[in-house]
This record gives C-alpha cells, sequence and structure tokens, in this order.
C-alpha cells in the first residue's frame, strides 16, 4: 500500500484546539508546519494549523478566538527572530492568551547560528522556548507538545482521535 | 531592439555553453554589487540575480525599511525601499549586455516590484499568477490572476518602451519545493507561461525543479521543451531548471553530488539554464564565495557533461502524457487563461499536493515510490483517468514524511 501524509488542512472542530501551528507573516514555507502539525498530533494535541505567512493580526485574532494550550511559531526564511519580536509582545499582551504556552523555532536568523541576543529578548518577551537550532531540539520540543497534552488532559481519554483522512 | 536576457541566454545556448545563476540577495547595497560583480567575474557563463527580501515579497515595505534603518540583516534586497537612483548606482558598472541581470522575488502583488525593477532599468523577473499565490501568499488566487495580468501588462508596455524585450520565467515548475508530481510542475510552468504570453510577453523562461528521481527529471522537461513547442507559438523561450529546492544535503559532497546532477539534468535535456543552489543551502543563507564556488562547480559539470547528442522528443512520456492533459483540461474551461486557472483550481483539475492555500483543493496526493520516482498516490479531481491508476492507500506520520522530505539529502549524503 502507498503512503499517504495526512491532509495540512484538516482541523479539529468537535473541541477546542490544544495546539495551533503557524507560520509568519513573511515566511512562506509549508513542510516544516505540515511536519509540526504531525508531531503535535502524535503527542496526543489536537491541531489547527494556519499555515504560511500569516499576518500578526491574524495569529493574534486566531489564538484569541481558539484559546489553544500550546502555539508553536516556525520560521525558517531567517527572519524569524525579526519577526517573532514583533508578534509575541502583541501575543503576549491578551490576557486571554496567559495559559497559553508560545515556542518559536526553525532557522530564525539569517546566518544559521544561534543568535543568543535575540532568542534572550524572545524569551523576555514572553516565548516559553526558543527551538533555534540546537541538535536536541526535536525531541525537546516532543516532550514540550507531550507535556502539554498531559497537563491539559482533562477530558482527554474520551476525545476521539484527529481522523486524517 | 536589444537582445535583453533571453538573447544572452540564446545566444550563450547557441555557443553551446549553459547559462547558471545564482539565488542571491543581500539587504545591503554594497554586499548586493560585491555579489553580482563576483558573479559576474565567476568562471562560468553567469547571469546576476537579485533576490527581493520577503518583507518586499509580502508588501510589507514598512519592516523592510525598519530593518534597513536598523541596520538589520534582510534575507533579500529590499528594492523597492532603496529606491530608483541607490539601484542603478548598485547596477552601474554590473549589468550590462554580457551579465543580464534578473530579480526575483516571490510576490502574488508583484506590481510595486516591476516598478522598482524597470525604473533600475531592468527587464527580466520571474513568478507567476498561481506559484505565487498558492503556495506563497494568503491572498485569493482571482486577485493574484488579476495583479499578475496588470504586472505583465506592466512589464511588456514600459520593457519595449526602453527599447528592450522584458523577459518573465515561470516558477510553475517550482511549486512546493519538493513532493509535486513532475507532470505538475510541467503544466503548471506552460499555463503560466501562456498566461504570460496571453498578457503580452514575447521572450519567456519556463521552470522545473529537480526533483527525486534522474529519469523521471529528464522526462520531464523534454516534455516541457515539447509543450512549450506546441503551445507557444510567437513567442522566444528557454528552459531553466533548478537545482534541487527540497531538503537539501548536508554535506560538501553530497550538496555537490545534487548540484552537479542538476547541470548534467540541464546539459542532457537542452535545458539552457540553470539555477544553482550551495553547499550552505541546508543551514543559512549562503555567503557570495560560497555561490560563486557553486556557479563555477555547475558551469564545470556542464561542460564536462558535453557533448551530449540531440536529445529526444519528449512527447512520448508518462510525464507528457499527463501534463498535457492537465493543460488542456484546463485551457478547455474558458478562453482567457487566467480565468481557465481560476476554475482549474475550483474544480481539481489542478491540485498542489500538501498545500494550505484555501483555492488549492487539496485533495491529491503524491509519494516516492520503491523506485524513486514521484507518483500520485491519490489524483483527487484530477482529470487524469486512464492514465494513472488507482492505488489503496493508508496514512502515515511525522517520521515518515520526513524521510521522504529527506529522501534526497540521504541519498546524496551516502546514506542510502
Amino acid at each position: 500500500m502507498i503512503p499517504i501524509y495526512p491532509d495540512p488542512k484538516a482541523r479539529p472542530r468537535t473541541r477546542r484546539p490544544r495546539a495551533m501551528v503557524s507560520g509568519v507573516a513573511s515566511d512562506s514555507h509549508t513542510w516544516n508546519l505540515v511536519f509540526l502539525q504531525l508531531v503535535c498530533e502524535e503527542a496526543g494535541l489536537d491541531v489547527v494549523n494556519l499555515g504560511p505567512c500569516v499576518p500578526d493580526d491574524l495569529l493574534v485574532g486566531e489564538c484569541v478566538d481558539q484559546r489553544p494550550d500550546l502555539l508553536v511559531i516556525s520560521s525558517v526564511n531567517g527572519h524569524g527572530y525579526r519577526d517573532g519580536l514583533r508578534v509575541v509582545p502583541r501575543l503576549r499582551a491578551r490576557p486571554e492568551l496567559a495559559g497559553t504556552r508560545i515556542v518559536i523555532g526553525g532557522r530564525l536568523g539569517v546566518t544559521g547560528r544561534r543568535e543568543d541576543g535575540p532568542a534572550a529578548r524572545l524569551v523576555a518577551a514572553g516565548c516559553d522556548r526558543v527551538f533555534d537550532g540546537g541538535p536536541g531540539d526535536l525531541e525537546e520540543f516532543r516532550a514540550l507538545a507531550a507535556e502539554v497534552a498531559s497537563r491539559t488532559a482533562d477530558g482527554a481519554a474520551s476525545r476521539a482521535p484527529v481522523r486524517l483522512r | 531592439m536589444a537582445a535583453g536576457f533571453g538573447g544572452f541566454v540564446a545566444a550563450t545556448a547557441a555557443a553551446g555553453d549553459l547559462v547558471v545563476q545564482p539565488r542571491m540577495g543581500f539587504g545591503d547595497v554594497a554586499a548586493m554589487r560585491s555579489g553580482l560583480l563576483a558573479t559576474k567575474r565567476a568562471r562560468a557563463a553567469t547571469a546576476g540575480t537579485i533576490t527581493v527580501d520577503s518583507y518586499t515579497r509580502v508588501g510589507d515595505l514598512e519592516s523592510a525599511a525598519a530593518a534597513l534603518a536598523a541596520g538589520a540583516a534582510l534575507n533579500g534586497y529590499p528594492l523597492v525601499s532603496h529606491g530608483a537612483e541607490t539601484n542603478r548606482r548598485m547596477l552601474r558598472g554590473v549589468r550590462d549586455a554580457t551579465f543580464p541581470v534578473q530579480v526575483r522575488h516571490g510576490s502574488a502583488d508583484p506590481g510595486k516590484i516591476f516598478e522598482a525593477l524597470l525604473d533600475a532599468g531592468l527587464d527580466a523577473t520571474e513568478g507567476g499568477p498561481v506559484s505565487y499565490c498558492l503556495p506563497y501568499s494568503r491572498m485569493p488566487l482571482s486577485q493574484a490572476v488579476e495583479h499578475w495580468a496588470r504586472g505583465c501588462e506592466l512589464l511588456a508596455a514600459r520593457g519595449r518602451e526602453a527599447g528592450r524585450e522584458p523577459h518573465l520565467e515561470t516558477f510553475g515548475g517550482c511549486v512546493l519545493g519538493q513532493l509535486c508530481p513532475p507532470s505538475q510542475l510541467v503544466a503548471l510552468s506552460v499555463l503560466e507561461a501562456v498566461f504570460f504570453r496571453a498578457r503580452g510577453l514575447r521572450d519567456i523562461s519556463l521552470s522545473y525543479a529537480q526533483q527525486t528521481d534522474p529519469g523521471q527529471d529528464a522526462e520531464a522537461v523534454l516534455a516541457l521543451r515539447a509543450l512549450a513547442g506546441e503551445f507557444l507559438g510567437g513567442v522566444r523561450w528557454h528552459v531553466v531548471v533548478y537545482a534541487y529546492m527540497g531538503v537539501y544535503p548536508e554535506t560538501p559532497r553530497g550538496a555537490a553530488s545534487l548540484l552537479t546532477a542538476a547541470a548534467e539534468l540541464a546539459v542532457r535535456t537542452g535545458a539552457e539554464r540553470l539555477i544553482v543552489k550551495t553547499e550552505a543551502e541546508s543551514r543559512r543563507i549562503p555567503t557570495i564565495s560560497e555561490n560563486v564556488a557553486a556557479l563555477e562547480l555547475a558551469g564545470t559539470a556542464a561542460r564536462a557533461a558535453r557533448p551530449v547528442p540531440p536529445p529526444p522528443g519528449g512527447a512520448d512520456s508518462q510525464v507528457y502524457a499527463e501534463a498535457r492533459r492537465l493543460i488542456e483540461a484546463t485551457l478547455e474551461l474558458h478562453r482567457d487563461v487566467g480565468r481557465a486557472l481560476l476554475r482549474a483550481f475550483k474544480l481539481g483539475y489542478l491540485d498542489i499536493p500538501y498545500c494550505v492555500h484555501p483555492d488549492n483543493r487539496g485533495a491529491a496526493r503524491s509519494y516516492i515510490d520503491g523506485d524513486g520516482t514521484l507518483r500520485w498516490a491519490d489524483v483527487g479531481a484530477l482529470p487524469l483517468d486512464g492514465l494513472v491508476p488507482r492505488r489503496r492507500s493508508r496514512p502515515v506520520g511525522s517520521a515518515e514524511l520526513l524521510d521522504a522530505l529527506h529522501y534526497v539529502r540521504r541519498r546524496h549524503d551516502g546514506e542510502g
């Protein structure tokens, strides 16, 4: 049988989404978002994938509407530090999102190296984690997603698994 | 009328050489000029590239200007924000008859970028109403088609006023970078070229991005050439091959092996131009010297691959049959090719696998077959009945997706 990778447009409607995956305004890359959606789902989270090129207003609006437990911002075009530093304070300014874990990751600068200054500013701006290039990033992210899933597992056992196709 | 970008490529091809071109773009004016000069001096038949930064690409000129003012690094050259005078000064003594320069941008609404490049004295660029909308933007496809119609008309009219034949390249042969079956890449490239011609362009290149299997890629480029011959009467056209655009090898040897394969693909199929990638590609935006090294490697590989026998006709392959069906089914939907494209996406006659844009149906699915070729796992509503067998399929998880995304890297990095 041939493999079918899941539908990134699938959006759970039955319950509150537990994770939201989003690109940033200037970044058109999609594969990173599809992959992160799968990782979150495998950790036991319902996922809404906002896709690439998400303007700040849309991201803030969707988060306030849907109140995810975990917001995963991914960027690989080299503008991630800048874009993150612009939108994360706007997200953190919303009291509705006080309980939302916000993480950002990918290739965030143009140099390919972790940039400690911008990474520290992202944390100061309210990012819970910045995944910007350590070899253990993916495993740490999986662990974090699993922790969010178990922390918010009120009724999770009774939830139907998300059908992907 | 001056030869322009297409004339330069045609003359280079006639002389038996492959034009090689980087994807270079720097925010800083001096760095951009140095990069172009280094490209010009590289030991290969080169054309120059100005890649626009992604704030400018999405029309966020405020952020581009703010980054410039703060002295922050951008991932490309903010062509609009720098202004015509600065752009002309940057290009002085760089662009000439031996060294054309193309602007690369990724914009679904390219009007301001086109104006800026024309104001800078340039006349060659790339993109397309589909390929710079569906995977690249949240704009409705109908708006992108409208913007691109106006953009093409502007480029054609103002380019010719200046006494040149303006050039436009389709990006349709590259959509989503990886895992789109070659027949749809070929079809989109031809359809965007037909759209450009309908909006006044007479000098066009058609792109195709290297995928997972060299034999299937050769079939695809030959099919693209055959279909361009059939559908683009009255146009001077050439084919541009893109070195792999997906997850790139991490080792220098793997990167060189993949780029060499791209150069050989171009030469063996009669393609006239190649967009290179560098060994830094898997990690970050490459430096000038890494770009020059990639250009020279590609140029050397292209020369070593010659002489080649004249390529076969290309009209008798699976890729050709599928691509032709997709093109014809689309063009039959409306006599205006822009409207035809809109209807085709609405009906799912064109459908880009894994693209999350609301105007993409998202029913078609692809996979990498055991022999390394890219195939349809599910054709959705694509009109490919009788050409593609229906198969039983199963859903997979993140590990298998990652595995497919890394297939080419693995093969060229020597990990099986």
